[in-house]
């Protein structure tokens, strides 16, 4: 028995995929050492929609709750790090926290009168909250947000003296630093009562609530741990990019975290990393094909959705593919 | 079956006091007063449609009443929220099986465990040593359960591709595993074959002597009716028109089939 | 007070356009919870096909049709092959996708949005296009202290027209019951004898067509178009859809109705930068005290 408790856990995740964790890893650090500038800001992007990818998947891919406007909690991280830095001359990194703070704290005052909505009507709900943001700050109350062309002239985050984060290489091991401790943290969470709890209430809420599990409280959790993660994933954007705009906060790349989360497949955190990829990389290595593109980039999203529903990545139970969730056809009455 | 006078030496465990539910025009709970004993097993039957699982969704925190109350070893839980109900002590089952489809056996009981773990969102990160003892604890728990209704083999398949009649049993492991003092099932014996219905009266009655818990059920199969309650319900249209001994009710049952034959179009 | 009408009236031509494309959104959504996020890109295909229609074929219809009948001409070309679109997109991207349920239905649906605005694009260019100027005679009609142009009434007088014979259509013949019983449950409403693949066929007939139609008439009202117009009237016919209540066919016609009316109250008398925070507002906040929309939806959850 005390051998299965072992087994769920860093042991389980990593126990049958060890060589391929470790040439990733050794891959990962030694990448930026080879490639020009150019291609580390790539993986840092990449980094950025892994990150906000994890943060939906907490909502969407382990609860089940359908948020199209994650991309709110997005900018309240970046919008805090930038306002707060540029008119109050905070540090960044202590802006970090804070950011993670502000979103998480929007999250839950926003959530909280909604939470009970069911799927579709959230989901409106969602999208309206996203574009509240977006629209607030486009039209810059109090003349905090800078309107359309938003806030400029953001800092590096630095520990002070010499340790400052202000070449790609440094931003490319940041970002995916807390990437990695990002995905720590979510899989402690996932073999835990707290991840088992999320997971009952995306199968079936009543029954969830019937078995004990306290449903408007952990679906609240989610959010408010989902919008946080996001504004952490603000914070270090804003820093990198030194301004932020109203346009890189829109329903689109709401609709890209959701696809992160679905093509590479709910509630799997590997999953979520390729879906990552696939968003941040796929525009890059179709560069050639100019206008083309984007038609490429709709097809394969439908034939992704053909071929693979359960994602690229499908979150495991016990050695047995997940692809089958998504179908909602009841097959118990057999007779 | 057990004693009988267990109704005037046992404490009651889950009381109605004027129970009334309305949904919009209609009223499908009215003024029902009932009481359940402790260790006893007690029946609620009727027609289709009588309320019985409206009475059940009042008490387990489903619906909130527009009249009455309920009270749960002495305390009022009217309009309480399900999961203080559960960690109160009362756990269900659902007229459709209400499963986690795509979760492991095991993990579908291991729910039951989650309104007993009292560790937080830190303690699950930074697995402190009181959550891995929870954690244990559950594990402890549902592996347990799981062999008690002796589908050990299936702990890690996935619920939704076992037997219908596992199922069933599976949903009761789950609700067993809150460490319930009131079981209460809707229709536990729905779907299941003769012998699967004959292991089922077995293991409930088997739960009553080795466990300190009590059993509400409604049920639609008179053979487990008879064969194993201590006390039967009867509703009509919302209203309770008869209780008593399983042998009273049989012979007003007459009485009963012919009102209900009349009744069916 | 005039203000207070010209503004109702504003408001009530705009919302009627979200009616008209929330009506096939509420149709594929009631029927296969799928939000179709390429019904937007169907309305601005239809609004460029009437482009072309008027603009390079302006001369051969005009002088075989005349004004008016170069207008309806635009409108049936490109309701036809907006229609087709609609029948193509539904074999191709959604049909293999149903049995995989319905979260995969959604980013199918987001490519299939995706290809088709970029199609637009590749086709007609990144840039604004122009409906011609004097389609409608620009004449401005004073009713008391009401000013009114002649293109309000002849596009308000459309919209109401499609409304109202998809409103008979939908509440008054078989084929609208049929559609209707099979928003509520499809399963049942095909053991009834109700052909299912018969009213898919026509809801993604009809309602990319009607988005179409109205496509070519937003072209007409604000002369104005951009390929990437189809995600905002999508979203807020979107909610319109969810403001009438899921499956509510009429609901989402009002539903569009009253979001064009409450948008305009608020640019008019709030701001209008702020217009859409406005009626996103008054959307959670119904949403709160009647958590099925508006007019409810017909489906109710047993426990």
């Amino acid at each position: 028995m005390i051998e299965e408790t072992k087994r769920m856990g860093m042991e389980r995740f990593f126990g049958s995929y060890q060589s391929l964790f470790f040439i990733t890893m050794t891959l990962f650090i030694i990448y930026p050492f080879m490639v020009s500038d150019y291609y580390i800001d790539v993986a840092f992007f990449f980094g950025i929609y892994a990150l906000l990818g994890l943060s939906l998947n907490i909502v969407l891919g382990e609860v089940g709750l359908f948020d199209l406007g994650h991309a709110g909690f997005y900018a309240i991280g970046a919008y805090t790090t930038a306002i707060l830095n540029t008119k109050f001359g905070v540090p960044i990194l202590i802006l970090l926290p804070v950011s993670a703070l502000a979103a998480a704290l929007f999250a839950y005052l926003v959530c909280s009168p909604i939470i009970h909505l069911r799927g579709d009507y959230l989901c409106i709900v969602t999208i309206g909250m996203g574009e509240i943001v977006r629209i607030a700050l486009i039209n810059n109350p109090f003349d905090l947000t800078g309107g359309p062309n938003g806030v400029y002239g953001i800092d590096f985050p630095s520990l002070g003296g010499p340790f400052v984060i202000d070449s790609s290489i440094e931003y490319y091991f940041l970002i995916w630093l807390v990437v990695a401790l990002s995905i720590y943290g979510l899989i402690r969470l996932q073999h835990s009562h707290i991840g088992r709890a999320w997971n009952y209430i995306r199968e079936d809420e009543v029954a969830a609530g019937a078995s004990g599990v306290d449903v408007r409280h952990y679906k609240l959790l989610a959010f408010v741990l989902g919008a946080a993660l996001a504004g952490v994933a603000g914070n270090i954007y804003a820093s990198k990019l030194m301004c932020v705009s109203p346009e890189s906060f829109s329903f689109w790349e709401s609709c890209l975290m959701f696809c992160i989360v679905l093509i590479g497949g709910m509630g799997s955190i590997p999953g979520v990393l390729i879906g990552a990829a696939f968003i941040s990389l796929f525009p890059e290595i179709f560069r050639p094909f100019a206008m083309y593109r984007m038609l490429i980039f709709g097809t394969v999203m439908i034939l992704m959705m053909m071929f693979r529903p359960g994602g690229a990545w499908p979150r495991k139970r016990s050695g047995i593919e997940f692809t089958s969730f998504l179908t909602r056809k009841d097959r118990r009455r057999d007779g | 079956m057990v004693d009988s006078d267990l109704r005037n030496t046992q404490p009651i465990v889950l009381e109605t006091k004027n129970l009334t539910k309305v949904f919009g025009g209609l009223t499908a709970v009215n003024a029902f007063d009932s009481h359940v004993h402790k260790g006893e097993i007690c029946s609620l039957i009727g027609p289709n449609g009588a309320g019985k699982t409206t009475v059940f969704n009042a008490v387990t925190g489903i619906y909130t009443p527009e009249k009455g109350h309920i009270i749960f070893n002495g305390s009022y839980i009217t309009g309480h929220k399900p999961h203080h109900i559960v960690a109160a002590g009362i756990a269900r089952t659902f007229q459709n099986i209400r499963l986690f489809p795509n979760m492991t056996c095991l993990e579908n009981i291991m729910a039951g465990q989650h309104c007993r773990i009292s560790s937080g969102l830190w303690g699950a990160v930074l697995r402190s040593s009181r959550q891995k003892q929870e954690e244990q604890e559950t594990r402890n728990v549902a592996e347990s359960r799981i062999r008690q209704i002796r589908l050990w083999d299936y702990r890690h398949e996935l619920a939704k591709n076992i037997a219908y009649g596992s199922q069933r049993m599976l949903e009761i492991a789950r609700a067993l595993a809150t460490n319930p003092t009131l079981l209460v099932l809707d229709e536990p014996s729905s779907g299941l074959n003769p012998k699967e219905t004959e292991d089922l009266m077995e293991f409930l009655t088997g739960l009553i002597n080795e466990e300190d818990i009590t059993i509400l059920l409604i049920e639609h199969d008179m053979n487990v009716v008879m064969g194993i309650s201590d006390w039967v319900i009867v509703m009509d249209e919302g209203k309770k028109i008869a209780e008593g001994r399983p042998e009273q009710i049989y012979h007003n049952l007459r009485v009963i089939e012919a009102y209900l034959g009349s009744d069916d179009g | 007070m005039e203000v207070f009408l010209e503004q109702f009236i504003n408001g009530l031509t705009i919302g009627s356009f979200y009616a008209l494309i929330a009506l096939g959104y509420s149709m594929v959504y009631g029927i296969l919870k799928l939000i179709n996020f390429a019904h937007g890109d169907f309305f601005t295909l239809g609004s460029y096909v009437g482009y072309t229609v008027l603009v390079f074929g302006s001369a051969v219809v005009t002088t075989h049709f005349g004004l008016w009948g170069g207008l309806i001409a635009a409108m049936i070309v490109a309701a036809a092959c907006v229609a087709f679109m609609g029948v193509v997109v539904e074999r191709a991207a959604y049909r293999p996708i149903y049995p995989a349920g319905r979260l995969p239905a959604v980013v199918s649906a987001l490519g299939a949005s995706i290809f088709i605005q970029n199609t637009i694009m590749v086709i007609w260019g990144p840039r604004y296009q122009a409906y011609p100027a004097s389609l409608i005679p620009n004449i401005h009609i004073q009713i008391g202290g009401l000013h009114i142009t002649m293109l309000q009434i002849v596009i308000l007088a459309m919209s109401f027209m499609l409304l109202g014979i998809l409103y008979w259509i939908i509440q008054k013949t078989t084929f609208g019951a049929a559609i209707r019983a099979t928003a509520l449950d499809k399963d049942t409403a095909s053991l009834m004898g109700i052909d299912f693949n018969k009213v898919i066929f026509f809801i993604f007939t009809l309602g990319p067509a009607l988005g179409a139609i109205t496509g070519v008439m937003v072209g007409m009202y604000y002369r104005q178009i951009s390929f990437t117009m189809g995600w905002n009237y999508g979203l807020k016919a979107f909610t319109a859809t969810i403001l009438g209540g899921i499956g509510n066919l009429p609901g989402a016609m009002f539903g569009g109705l009253i979001l064009g009316v409450l948008e305009m109250f608020g640019a008019a008398y709030i701001s209008a930068a702020w217009k859409d925070v406005f009626v996103f507002l008054i959307l959670i906040l119904v949403l709160i005290f009647r958590p099925t929309g508006l007019f409810g939806e017909k489906v109710a959850e047993k426990v």
